[in-house]
């Protein structure tokens, strides 16, 4: 039983970041724009949340303070990086895949170049604990509290609080609705008076808000509010695209997907702890291989009935019919 | 009077040629995205540190002339890894698992170096096969995904990085006879087992550059020359009209992405097997859990290269050249980071440089010698050819 608490406890802050950047993924591909910047975008929200962090952190605020403010910082960095793709991919009509290579390549060169002239560095270091032991009154609840409410981050409410609000926008909305239109036929939505440009640039920028808070949370829950430009963000962006297709573009299921892989991953991690696995003797490297071919092995499954938005990809152009 | 007229028909027609040509404006647009990048890196170096700015400008985009061999050295295993995205590419799959590819090649090429007892002269030969096989299996395995279960191949390929990777760090570090556990290394690869070096003193540069570009001039060929190539094309620009003309779309995924995975498991070959002067650049290898750069450069250079194969070459030379510079750049205390930051942008901008070059294109034609109507019957046909 302590293994399952653990392994629980460990799982969601891992989850929760895929979770946020394959929304973010699923906000701008509805929208017609491929995504594949959701990696730069993640660690350009990290640097900035975790640069935010580094220069609050002797002021002796709460660090569940700073970690909210971070997070602000950390999703008006994950816009601006996200405008670079809206810009190429909306007004310029570039190739999407192109383009976002491109901004996965710019940002860890960035961050290891301005980190080792100004920090002698390949990144942040911050010394901020954002742990938290228990939380008040839930984290007494028997069994459910000590799951979900100890040992965790503040950071696992605030990412379920941000999948009820994208899954409420994606479905509920006039704008979620409008969104899925110019993804999935962008002239017939034109031709009812939705501005498709705007739209794309409010799905690129709505994954840029994700992605960055993604990212941040990702150095937050797993490099314990480190950035590093070397590591990066260990390709959880890639993962989360991953996780976004896995999930069929569906939020509900993306997090069903994002919970399937974290577990996976916090299980590659934790062998040693768990005496019936360890002692089967494989290689740990097996576990580590583990939520790549087990993801592979789904997709090879639910990918022939793919809903993949079908204008994907491809530029809008008024005058193209 | 006529005569003049005539010539001037003739100068007009000339630069019409010029400037319609595709080769022409797809190079005409790496040259722009390129001299924007160099500004970009221009502008950030002037922000670090404004004294030293032009001398590491200048060692940059001149440094890598005085190291000649070692710029076609690097430019090898990126000009193999740009080759097999370009080639995958080319019939609209993006092959971003070579890296992946890259690696098995390299392990596969190292298992024969150490594990085969083979005759001195075909040695490095077989070594180089291995790693290309290596690498169409890691490549045919997208490939077989995209064709018939219809996952994304740049999905399948990211997760065999991925697992590509894990594997080879496992399979090199449970090997007594290559790993050294207390070096967290390979021992050196035998020297009989080197690609011939060419000879050039001071300089690394090997056999293997050599036959890249001849692997390079191939790829052209059977694009431009072979029912191969001209169906991979057709389906690159529609797959459901290729595939109602009678082509074999799953049949020619799966061959594209078999070939691109050998050609970046033939840079691992080429990479492992050079001769080097370099302590730790090639010979051995350290599994450390790191995806290997040089497949992710590749995409660089083939995005760069516009994927057509001569392209590619010339972007090889050209990224691996500013890299040498980048180094050189290191001694008036700029990061050699730098120089990454200048290929993103550099690939940034070549990605919408379409638009870009036709106003360029459009200024030309305005300001030498062309008439308003001749400019405009030349956007027509623009506007045509792009669609």
């Amino acid at each position: 039983m302590e293994i399952v608490y653990y392994l629980i406890q460990n799982t969601l802050p891992v989850a929760i970041p895929l979770l946020l950047v394959a929304l973010g993924g699923m906000f701008s591909e509805t929208s017609g724009v491929v995504n594949i910047a959701l990696e730069g975008i993640m660690l350009f929200g990290a640097y900035f949340g975790a640069l935010f962090v580094y220069f609050v952190q002797d002021l002796g605020l709460n660090p569940q303070t700073i970690l909210l403010l971070a997070m602000l910082v950390a999703a008006v960095a994950g816009v601006i990086y996200s405008l670079l793709l809206s810009f190429a991919a909306v007004n310029m009509k570039a190739n999407q895949v192109i383009t976002g290579t491109s901004l996965n390549m710019l940002i860890p060169a960035v961050i290891l170049l301005f980190s080792k002239m100004y920090f002698n560095s390949d990144g942040v270091t911050t010394a901020v604990n954002f742990y938290i032991q228990k939380i008040p009154v839930l984290g007494d609840i028997p069994v459910i509290g000590r799951m979900f409410f100890q040992k965790t981050y503040l950071t696992v409410m605030i990412g379920i609080l941000f999948l009820i609000i994208s899954t409420v926008v994606f479905y509920k909305t006039k704008f979620g609705l409008r969104l899925r239109a110019c993804g999935e036929h962008p002239h017939a939505a034109d031709s009812v008076g939705i501005n498709v440009y705007k739209m794309r640039y409010a799905g690129v920028t709505i994954s840029g808000i994700l992605g960055g808070i993604g990212g941040f949370f990702y150095s937050v829950g797993v490099m314990d509010g480190n950035v590093n430009g070397h590591t990066g963000v260990a390709g959880f962006g890639f993962l989360a695209l991953a996780v976004m297709i896995f999930g069929q573009w569906r939020p509900g299921k993306i997090f069903l997907a994002s919970l399937f892989f974290a577990f996976l991953r916090t299980l590659a991690y934790s062998i040693s702890l768990i005496p019936f696995l360890y002692n089967l003797g494989i290689n740990q490297t097996y576990y580590k291989m583990l939520p790549y071919v087990a993801t592979m092995v789904v997709l090879a499954f639910t990918s022939k009935k793919s809903r993949a938005p079908k204008a994907e990809g491809i530029p809008y152009d008024k005058s193209s019919r | 009077m006529q005569e003049r007229n005539s010539l001037l028909n003739k100068t007009k027609f000339n630069l019409k040629d010029i400037t319609d040509n595709s080769v022409f404006s797809s190079f005409l647009s790496a040259l722009l995205a390129i001299f924007l990048g160099l500004i970009f890196g221009f502008i950030v170096m002037l922000v670090a540190a404004p004294a030293n700015a032009l001398t590491g400008f200048r060692l940059i985009v001149l440094g890598g002339f005085r190291r000649i061999g070692d710029v076609f050295y690097f430019a090898t295993p990126i000009l193999m890894t740009g080759l097999s995205v370009g080639f995958a590419f080319k019939m609209g799959l993006f092959n971003i698992g070579a890296s992946g590819q890259y690696t098995m090649g390299m392990f596969f090429a190292l298992y024969v170096g150490f594990m085969w007892d083979l005759p001195d002269s075909i040695h490095w030969i077989v070594a180089c096969i291995a790693g290309f096989i290596g690498g169409m299996l890691w490549g045919i395995i997208p490939g077989l995904f995209k064709a018939l279960l219809n996952v994304n191949e740049v999905i399948t390929s990211i997760m065999f990085n991925y697992i590509g990777m894990y594997l080879v760090d496992m399979l090199i570090q449970g090997n007594s006879v290559m790993y050294v556990s207390d070096k967290t290394r390979t021992r050196y690869l035998p020297a009989e087992v080197q690609i011939p070096s060419l000879g050039i003193p001071n300089s690394n540069v090997n056999l293997g550059i050599i036959l890249a570009i001849i692997i390079g001039i191939i790829l052209y060929i059977v694009l431009q020359k072979t029912i191969f190539g001209y169906e991979l094309k057709a389906t690159g620009y529609n797959r459901f009209a290729s595939e109602y003309a009678g082509m074999k779309g799953k049949r020619n995924i799966i061959i594209t992405m078999a070939i691109a995975g050998g050609l970046s498991g033939l840079g691992g070959a080429f990479a492992i097997l050079a001769p080097s002067a370099i302590a730790g650049s090639s010979m051995t290898y350290e599994p450390i859990n790191i995806i290997a750069a040089n497949g992710f450069n590749g995409i660089a250079v083939a995005l760069l290269g516009n994927a057509h194969p001569i392209g590619t070459i010339f972007s090889a030379v050209f990224i691996s050249h500013i890299q040498r510079g980048g180094t050189l750049a290191s001694l008036v205390g700029y990061k050699p980071e730098i120089i990454d930051v200048v290929i993103a942008v550099i690939i940034y901008f070549s990605a919408f440089s379409m638009i870009m070059n036709s106003a360029f294109i459009g200024f030309i034609k305005r300001y030498f010698g062309k008439g308003k109507k001749d400019f405009d019957d030349n956007m027509d046909n623009e506007i045509k050819e792009a669609e």
